[in-house]
């Protein structure tokens, strides 16, 4: 499942719904992303409606493709603004064993970020800086380009 | 057609959307990325750099050689940084 959106979310609770009544799952794992507040007092997480979820709907399916053992996936992402400490982002997958589980969670953050149209809008003191894509994001999705499981 | 501008692309050109009528000829992305760095100098620097501006047609991402047609959702964005 995709969620895209603006409310905060609660991690805990989130990770609880997931696993309830989840009998067939012998693991789960989980990304959370949160903001990082060393220098940044806000950020805003702008993004495109409509493709922003299509994206995410194709990401998911892909790593259902790839690791066919996985039994559900949830991807939770907000939009925004957000103060340091504040969760942006939670992925969690389900699977039997927990290789799919964890292969798929790095699989669907790394592609999330470098495939799902968001833009992040750092504050620091008065101003404002759009952040910079990192190239060690794009070498961190392009290791799943070469490898198939 | 209606065009979007997406993070601070928005500043290089007054807008985050427009309708466009585009002048015959302008049947691709690279076409109508000539035509608007004709109207906004500072999108044209933009475009001007290598891998800055990153181009969706109906919200899938799309290359310059990628055919439009009228009544397309064309966006301009920089480089995604989400997650």
């Amino acid at each position: 499942m995709v969620r895209v959106q603006a409310e905060p979310f609660d991690p805990a609770a989130e990770l609880a719904a997931f696993a309830r009544g989840r009998t067939d799952a012998g693991g789960i794992a989980t990304f959370l992303g949160l903001v990082r507040g060393e220098r940044v007092s806000a950020m805003t997480l702008e993004h495109y409606p409509g493709m922003t979820e299509r994206k995410l709907a194709e990401i998911e399916a892909e790593a259902r493709a790839r690791w066919p053992d996985l039994q559900d996936t949830l991807v939770i992402h907000r939009h925004g603004r957000m103060l340091p400490g504040e969760p942006i982002v939670l992925v969690a997958t389900a699977s039997a064993h927990r290789q799919a589980a964890l292969d798929a969670c790095a699989f669907l953050i790394d592609w999330l970020k470098t495939k799902a149209p968001f833009w992040k809008l750092e504050e620091t003191g008065g101003d404002e800086r759009w952040v910079e894509a990192r190239a060690s994001d794009d070498q961190a999705a392009a290791r799943w380009e070469r490898q198939a499981p | 057609m209606r065009i979007r501008y997406f993070a601070w692309l928005k500043q290089r050109t007054g807008r985050a959307e427009e309708e466009l009528d585009p002048p015959p000829g302008v049947a691709t992305v690279q076409a109508l990325m000539d035509h608007l760095a004709g109207r906004y100098p500072r999108f044209a620097e933009a475009l001007a750099a290598p891998g800055v501006v990153r181009c969706a047609v109906n919200q899938e991402y799309a290359e310059p050689a990628t055919p439009l047609r009228p009544g397309d959702e064309v966006a301009f964005f920089p480089p995604v940084t989400g997650g």
